[in-house]
């Protein structure tokens, strides 16, 4: 599916989220200058295309009470990374799981998964269960878990490319 | 937490992280799905928005395909990391940024129309921070965020 200026602008209008009120797909549309059901049929094809893999409730997970939140990084041969990430992705208390590239000399891990969970000590079992589970304990990793979170926003996904607007404005402006 | 949620909530946070209503009245769709109508459903999710518990709602997008994005990572003395993560969260392009305990302390996500905005952004940061940002770019995935349980696993 090809991209139009206006797919670019609705998901640029998505960041800041749906109104809450009777009519939002409307209020969108005001922004953009076009109809509501413009609108809608733009993000329904966005979503039957699978461009967009969620469309909903995106929470704070550290509010609902998801406090431990752990990066596990391994160094596996890359042959055998999508196996291990297909039997990763499997296992329930894992939110997501990718390989990477590594970076040479810094950074050796090439297989990541995140694990959210209520504290430390509950997602320190699940990593033991799944390192023992898919036979990992040889391979080097590192477990990461977040400290202090900086920012956690919508992406800058949609090139705003032929409006008077984006031309004028900054770049870095506040989010 | 969770406690403070009301059922109808809870019904909204295990039922509504997807397939959210695309008709033109989604909170009057949610509404009659759920048995409740649209003034409370309303009322219900600006609740779950004051207290902090929905960030907004939106989309999250298929790697790749919608895009660019990469992973960075950076080592920053901890005197600075205030400063510096202060620093990188300005730009617009960030939607993560996260302390994280190892020598590569902060790591973030760096978003762009283009692979060329996410070059554009990377010298942007090095040069505003003084500090190499290393990139750890999607090759493949295996599990796209699906959103949250409210069970504990």
């Amino acid at each position: 599916m090809e991209l139009t200026e206006l797919h670019h602008r609705l998901i640029e209008q998505l960041r800041n989220g749906l109104p809450i009120c009777p009519h939002p797909y409307a209020v969108i549309a005001n922004t953009l200058g076009i109809t509501e059901e413009g609108v809608i049929s733009a993000l329904d094809q966005l979503i039957e295309n699978g461009l967009i893999n969620r469309f909903g409730m995106i929470l704070h997970h550290r509010a609902l009470g998801y406090q431990a939140n752990a990066m596990c990084v391994f160094d596996v041969p890359d042959p055998m990374a999508a196996d291990i990430g297909r039997a990763m992705a499997r296992l329930p208390y894992v939110t997501l799981c990718y390989r990477r590239e590594r970076v040479a000399g810094v950074w050796p891990f090439n297989l990541y998964c995140m694990i959210h969970g209520r504290d430390k000590h509950t997602v320190r079992a699940q990593i033991r269960h799944m390192t023992a589970r898919l036979d990992l304990c040889d391979m080097p990793q590192k477990v990461l878990f977040s400290k202090r979170c900086f920012a956690q926003r919508a992406g800058k996904y949609g090139a705003v490319p032929f409006t008077a607007k984006n031309m004028a404005g900054g770049q870095h402006g506040s989010a | 937490m969770q406690e403070r949620l009301s059922p109808t909530q809870q019904q909204l946070i295990e039922a509504f992280q997807r397939g959210f209503p695309t008709t033109s009245r989604p909170f009057a769709t949610i509404a009659e799905q759920i048995g409740s109508d649209e003034g409370s459903v309303m009322a219900a999710f600006a609740d779950l928005k004051n207290k902090g518990y929905l960030a907004r709602i939106g989309a999250t997008y298929a790697t790749g395909r919608v895009g660019a994005s990469t992973l960075a990572a950076m080592e920053v003395p901890q005197s600075e990391l205030e400063k510096v993560a202060e620093k990188i969260s300005r730009f617009t392009e960030i939607n993560h940024n996260y302390e994280r305990e190892d020598k590569l302390n902060l790591w973030f996500v760096i978003t762009g129309a283009t692979r060329n905005d996410l070059v554009r952004t990377v010298e942007a940061i090095e040069a505003e921070t003084g500090h190499t940002v290393h990139l750890m770019p999607m090759i493949e995935h295996y599990r796209l965020d699906l959103g949250f349980n409210l069970q504990w696993n």
